[in-house]
């Protein structure tokens, strides 16, 4: 689904990802780990399209597709979704009236009608359900005045609207408490199909409880130092980013 | 010897004058240019009463004495009065009794603007008196009206029916010696709006009227005259819309509100007309007064303004709050795109006790446009525990556009309480990017966020009208960011 090839990207001739490859499978779970600053958001944002970000070099190809033919809004409209590490604020938008230009942006892309308000009241209403949202939460503005907690959940309730194919999360356990990390991860499992691939970006194993990966990757300063399954996780919430840097030096 | 050559003189020039009156009449349109004949020309054209010929020749003689205001944060280059032409009708112009009667080309061009004059308005409850060039074309729902006693028509038809009123009330909130432009006005305004509430009617309907510009050249001039009565209420919109022009058209309106004793009256303009091209080249001027009085207790008047267009506006709705308690808004939202230029805002005069007046203000500036919020809130003596609080905040799309604020305060009463916050923001490049992953696009997600900056005042607007507003800030705002 997802083939990304020797990437390097910089910001301001400032090196962030140094040659990067990762391949993403419809089905699978991927988590990726490393130590604040190594680039993990980069990576996120290279995928999503943010045009802030130099790619020097590399290939990304998605539904055999070259990504860097398209821009931010089609390769969401073909089904990728980044939960944002720090989600902004909309003010004046209510999370209703902005899901609703989104799917039916999309809808349009595929050749689809828009949904019509009564259509499109259910799906929120079953959405809403499905990943154990608070009713009150769409009316209001995006994450205008919503604690971290809210933010995050209300990042998943818009995945769960939007039904990517490919979704990348980006630290959406931090900051949660125990029982909204169970309802975020429940969303994913939910949501989780044959034919959809889920990548989280996580500095913790404990969220690996709940979203089970079929592959850990290790991000150290803009390259992938190591990859394993999930027993990988507990290894590095044991003995630390350092074990790993020693072990491939 | 001299005293009869006078006299030749006085009859030949005399007689020239009125013969060119006589040709002049059978003309749908006056000769270009501004003299006290063609003041005369329109008066007679529309029939007018005696009073109001003196009216408009009174305030001709006072605009002649005049300057054009330079104070604004605005700049244009200096109008032609003299080449303009200040009256023309329509061709085909009658009275209807149903809209099948009326121009199939009007209907179109109406349609073509998005404003349906058709019996689906009249449904949702709009009685709609559309006024194309200077004479008003047609009219529904008159009968709902007339049976509450309310009265909603053409300004040249009142004056032919209602001249007791027009005499009584035009003029009363802004005075001819008001500026220049109301000047101007006051001495060649071809026609407008008017409406009456009687005592303690709450206006079943809407009243809408659409204003367009349409003959090339033809300055307009258009004057409203809303009176509510004791204890009644009104919801008044009024849209504009113009195609797109080379020249600039001077648009210079007066609108005077009288809200009585306990009454309410509500006005909401979108106004939208063309902007001029990228480079600045055409659009409207548009320089209105609005201005209306509380004039009883209790009384409540409210301004709610869209305005996306024109390339140069120059607008201040304002309001005197003579009753104790009377309550005066102000709800704004103006955007200029690409080299267009707005100072707008608007005057609260607090003369009662327990006066209330909020203001609340978004500018919102892209391209290399210029937008001024220029208010003024004065207390007078008598006014005890007057109140005001404003809020005005600017965004900006870009960094070519300008915003300013100048609010100014004159406090006469020392326990009268005023309140001024402002802010400024940028759309930030975070939110936009958080729009374009959720598959909206760059127009798009301007058009959302902008929406939702100027959510307070859109909501403040009748239903349909706001749906159309946020369609307007939207496409006013394309290509702005790229
Ligand atoms: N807009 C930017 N301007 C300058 N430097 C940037 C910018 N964005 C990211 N960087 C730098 O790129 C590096 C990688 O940042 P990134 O946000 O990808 O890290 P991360 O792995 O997500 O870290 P964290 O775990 O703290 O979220 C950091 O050194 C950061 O300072
Ligand atoms: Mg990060």
């Amino acid at each position: 689904m997802l083939s990304i090839k020797n990437l390097s990207v910089s910001i301001h001739g400032k090196p962030i990802i140094k040659g990067l490859s990762l391949d993403v499978n419809a089905g699978e779970i991927h988590a990726i780990m490393g130590p604040n600053g190594s680039g993990k958001s980069t990576l996120a944002s290279v995928i999503a399209g943010r045009e802030t970000f130099d790619v020097d070099e590399g290939e990304i190809t998605y539904m055999g597709k070259n990504l860097f033919d398209l821009p931010a809004e089609s390769r969401a409209r073909e089904g990728i979704f980044l939960g944002f590490q720090y989600p902004v604020e909309i003010p004046g938008v209510s999370i209703a009236n902005f899901m609703r230009t989104a799917i039916n942006e999309k809808r349009k892309y595929l050749g689809l009608d828009p949904l019509t308000g009564a259509e499109f009241l259910k799906l929120m209403e079953e959405r809403k359900k499905m990943v154990d949202i608070q009713s009150k939460l769409t009316n209001r503005s995006v994450n205008e005045g919503f604690s971290g907690g809210e933010k995050k959940k209300n990042e998943i309730f818009q995945m769960a609207m939007l039904e990517p194919r490919l979704a990348i999360l980006d630290e959406t356990d931090s900051g949660l408490d125990i029982d909204a990390l169970k309802v975020v991860a429940n969303g994913v499992n939910k949501l989780r199909r044959k034919d959809n691939a889920t990548v989280v970006i996580t500095h913790y194993q404990r969220l690996l409880d709940y979203i089970v990966p079929d592959f850990v990757h290790v991000l150290y300063d803009g390259r992938i130092i190591k990859s394993g399954d999930k027993s990988l996780a507990f290894e590095l919430e044991e003995k630390g980013y350092d074990w790993v840097k020693k072990e491939t030096a | 010897m001299e005293n009869e050559s006078n006299k030749i003189l006085e009859e030949v020039t005399g007689s020239e004058y009125k013969y060119g009156f006589y040709t002049d009449i059978e003309m749908d349109q006056a000769p270009p240019g501004l003299t006290e004949d063609t003041i005369r020309f329109i008066s007679a054209k529309k029939n007018e009463p005696e009073f109001m010929l003196e009216f408009r020749l009174k305030a001709f003689r006072h605009w002649q004495t005049l300057k054009e205001p330079e104070w604004a944060h605005v700049k244009y280059p200096r109008i032609k009065y003299q080449e303009l032409i200040y009256y023309s009708a329509p061709l085909k112009r009658a009275k209807h009794d149903s809209l099948d009667e009326v121009d199939p080309e009007l209907l179109e061009t109406f349609e073509k603007l998005g404003i349906p004059l058709n019996e689906q308005k009249a449904l949702a409850g709009v009685a709609v008196d559309a006024v194309m060039d200077s004479v008003s074309v047609g009219s529904t729902f008159k009968k709902t009206l007339e049976e509450q006693g309310v009265i909603f028509c053409s300004f040249s038809e009142a004056l032919q029916k209602h001249p007791e009123l027009i005499k009584k009330y035009m003029g009363s909130v802004v005075p001819y010696r008001d500026n220049f432009f109301a000047a101007l006005n006051s001495a060649v305004f071809s026609d407008g709006s008017f409406a009456y509430i009687p005592k303690g009617v709450r206006c079943p309907l809407e009243l809408s009227t659409y204003f367009r510009i349409n003959a090339a050249n033809t300055g307009q001039f258009e004057r409203t005259l809303i009176v509510a009565e004791e204890g009644s209420y009104v919801s008044y919109m009024e849209g504009c819309t113009a195609p797109v022009r080379d020249e600039h058209q001077l648009h210079a309106a007066i609108v005077e509100i009288i809200a009585h004793k306990d009454a309410e009256v509500k006005y909401s303009t979108v106004q939208n007309w063309w902007p001029g091209d990228k480079e600045g080249k055409g659009g409207v001027y548009n320089f209105v007064t609005k201005r209306g009085i509380c004039e009883g207790e209790n009384a409540k008047i409210s301004w709610t303004q869209v305005e996306t267009g024109s390339a140069v506006t120059w607008k201040y709705p304002s309001l005197v709050l003579k009753g104790d308690n009377s309550t005066g808004e102000f709800y704004s939202v103006a955007v200029t795109n690409n080299k267009q230029q707005a100072d707008t805002g608007t005057k609260m005069i607090h003369l009662g006790k327990n006066t209330r007046s909020t203001i609340i203000s978004k500018g919102i500036s892209a391209g290399r446009s210029n937008n001024s919020y220029r208010g003024l809130v004065k207390t007078s003596r008598n006014a005890e525990n007057a109140r005001n609080f404003s809020q005005c905040d600017s965004l900006l799309l870009g960094d070519q556009c300008g915003a300013h604020t100048f609010p100014y305060l004159d406090v006469g009463n020392k326990s009268s309480i005023v309140e001024h916050e402002a802010t400024t923001s940028k759309i930030s490049e975070d939110q936009l990017f958080y729009c374009l992953q959720r598959g909206i696009d760059m127009e798009g997600a301007i058009g959302l966020i902008v929406n939702g900056y100027a959510k307070e005042v859109l909501s403040k607007l009748p239903m349909e009208f706001a749906v159309e507003a946020q369609k307007l800030l939207s496409i006013s705002l394309e290509g702005s960011v790229g």
